[in-house]
């Protein structure tokens, strides 16, 4: 541990505030308690997250925002235990299912992969291997964990490829690559990833290497199958839009910390952090009609150079004498924390009013 | 395996040899008539009449204008005629079929043994970077690029044929007649060429295993669940195959020149001792067939290499 007290909420008392959980409390599908990330570098350990919480019911579809390297991403690649082992170092429990991830054998972690737990990247082109074909590439995803014969493995992608919305699946199966277009390579990822039936599906991201109109069909496809089999869902993603389109809740991350945690419509109308009103009021089109677009003014601190209390304080307006202490995450209603001291009293504005 | 693709790909570079070959034979001949020597001088013997050399230049051409006797050459050589030897007067294919499988031989077995050694080693390294085995591969490639192949040449026979006496030192034997003999005379020579392509395969294929290993395609087959052995064994290593090939591909066209002098220190009678003793004697048949052949060879071996890049690579043929 880093030696900073965080008082998180109540892990339950979110849960049992979840926007689609409200009939029973379930248990959780992942529960991400106080994980910290670092990197090992020539000149000591950079830490890049620091006591991330969060929970996921099942089903769920969950947005985790914010800009260029407050360490969104590598919260979902540590999910799957996907970054490099020599370098980074991974504190805290990621419990999926009760299972502790974070310290599972490297043998058991790979039986989670794949079969518990999918992950689709930012860009299909350099995510797939070039030199097989789309449908040798679906049909090992499911062959690793199933024993089925090549040729079962082979109607089994074909069947993916048909359900992600691929036409004429049976002669796509043996194209390679380079020869479908960046959505088709979007959708092979995610016949791949959904092979399977994970029960959790992280996507990273999956829609910026897109052209517009491709993104929103990738978007709807995400949905539309999340829902249709069950799969929850972490969207990561800096494009707030997509978030309000596809997801339930909205994870606010600044600077490696979770800054805010809240449903999608709440957030969206009345943000709770100084951080993410920013973010919503730097949307185009859908504060203002004309003038200058919103920003954040200054730039986030280097890893290495973090701030006591507040991270964000140096960025933010409404900073006071007392946001330099520590920030825990506070409970503002049921179901809504935030990491600022001041935001039971703030009132401000959201992309939606 | 032959799709028109591929055939298109042979046409053209069968077709783009015809000015490799027609140059670098032009060349060769421009620089033996550049520098000093006259073969007409040999020929004629000690304190010869000018009257004497005069007629042996009248006999064999040689005071015809350059540009017509290298025409003339290239007449017979493209209607399969390479000439004789100015000196031995023996027919220069002769010559080439008997000195040719030496060369071939020590070179296929040095390509052989480079890949042998090299790949394990390059494999070995990449997957544990930093490791102190990969520092040993690396150690071990630093020297064999640095060590001068007739240098080591020297230290092998002066060990294992002179101290141990478990091999022959010199000479060579036709892998016709007793192959056992041929093989054990090729075998240190064959070492001398390999250890620079030991250490070139190695680092090679370290590299790009190295950053195949670490690329985002790879981290999606390890979120798939694939253990760190297939990612290895059928993802790693049919990606870098391409790599892998260029390298032994130049290799190849490498040794195939290194072998001069490699030829000259276990005193092989292969091509580099031919086109050698060609060249002191202004022998000029003599090295233009050798050169010719040499050519041949190396733009079979290039063109090879094109058609295995489309087999390995889908994304080459089409």
């Amino acid at each position: 541990m880093t030696g900073v007290i965080d008082i998180s909420a109540p892990t339950s008392a979110r849960v049992a505030g979840m926007p689609d959980a409200g009939v029973s409390p379930q248990p959780p599908l992942l529960e991400v308690r106080d994980l910290s990330l670092s990197f090992a570098t020539a000149r000591g350990a950079l830490p890049i997250t620091r006591n991330v919480n969060f929970t996921i019911a099942p089903g769920e579809r969950v947005g985790l925002v914010g800009e260029s390297g407050c360490g969104k991403t590598v919260t979902g690649l540590s999910l799957l235990r996907l970054l490099p082992p020599q370098s980074a170092r991974i504190q805290g429990d990621i419990l999926f299912n009760g299972t502790n991830l974070a310290t599972l054998s490297p043998r058991r972690m790979r039986a989670v992969r794949g079969r518990e737990i999918a992950m689709i990247f930012q860009e299909p082109m350099s995510a797939l291997d070039p030199v097989f074909t789309v449908g040798d590439q679906i049909s090992e995803a499911y062959r690793i964990h199933f024993p089925v014969s090549r040729a079962e493995g082979r109607e089994r992608a074909i069947a993916a490829l048909r359900e992600v919305g691929i036409p004429a699946p049976e002669r796509r199966c043996d194209e390679y690559p380079h020869q479908l277009s960046g959505g088709m390579r979007q959708r092979v990822m995610i016949a791949m990833a959904l092979i399977c039936k994970p029960k959790l599906l992280v996507a990273d991201e999956p829609t910026t290497a897109l052209d517009v109109t491709v993104q929103a069909q990738i978007t709807d496809l995400l949905r539309s199958l999340s829902e249709r089999t069950g799969t929850a869902l972490i969207f990561i993603t800096h494009d707030l839009g997509v978030v309000a389109e596809t997801c339930t809740r909205m994870i606010t991350m600044y600077a490696g910390e979770v800054v805010e945690d809240a449903p999608v419509d709440d957030v969206l109308t009345r943000p709770r952090h100084p951080y993410t009103s920013g973010l919503l009021r730097s949307l185009p089109g859908l504060s203002k009609r004309r003038g200058v677009l919103t920003s954040i003014p200054g730039r986030v601190p280097s890893p290495n150079a973090m701030p006591a209390g507040c991270r964000f304080r140096s960025r933010c307006t409404h900073v006071v004498a007392g946001c330099e202490q520590s920030q825990p995450m506070i409970e503002i209603e049921s179901g809504r924390t935030a990491r600022c001291w001041r935001a039971p009293e703030l009132v401000l504005p959201g992309a939606v009013n | 395996m032959l799709n028109s693709g591929r055939l298109r790909i042979i046409g053209r570079r069968l077709l783009q040899a015809i000015p490799v070959v027609v140059l670098s034979t032009f060349i060769v001949f421009g620089l033996l008539k550049l520098v000093p020597g006259d073969v007409a001088v040999t020929l004629a013997g000690d304190n010869a009449s000018e009257q004497r050399i005069a007629e042996i230049r009248e006999l064999y051409g040689l005071n015809q204008p350059f540009l017509l006797q290298y025409g003339s050459w290239l007449w017979k050589a493209a209607h399969g005629d390479l000439s004789s030897s100015l000196i031995s007067n023996e027919a220069v294919l002769t010559s080439i079929q008997r000195c040719l499988p030496h060369t071939l031989l020590i070179v296929a077995l040095a390509l052989f043994m480079a890949m042998l050694v090299g790949i394990p080693l390059g494999i070995a390294a990449a997957t544990k970077p930093g490791s102190w085995i990969d520092g040993f591969v690396m150690a071990i490639a630093s020297l064999g690029v640095a060590v001068p192949n007739f240098w080591l040449g020297m230290l092998l026979v002066a060990f294992f044929s002179l101290q141990l006496n478990w091999l022959p030192a010199t000479g060579a034997v036709s892998l016709m007649k007793d192959p056992w003999a041929s093989l054990s005379h090729a075998i240190l020579p064959a070492v001398a060429l390999a250890s620079g392509g030991i250490a070139e395969v190695a680092r090679q294929l370290r590299s790009s295993l190295v950053e195949i290993l670490s690329s985002q395609q790879v981290r999606t087959l390890h979120a798939k669940g694939l253990p760190p052995s297939s990612i290895l064994w059928r993802h790693g290593l049919k990606n870098v195959s391409v790599n892998l090939l260029t390298v032994v591909s130049l290799l190849a066209n490498r040794l195939l020149a290194a072998t001069v002098v490699v030829e000259a220190v276990f005193a092989i009678p292969g091509m580099g001792g031919l086109i050698v003793n060609g060249a002191m004697n202004r022998d000029f048949p003599v090295v233009q067939g050798v050169v010719f052949t040499m050519v041949l060879i190396v733009v079979t071996l290039n063109l090879l290499t094109d058609i295995l890049y489309s087999v390995l690579d889908p994304r080459i043929s089409s």
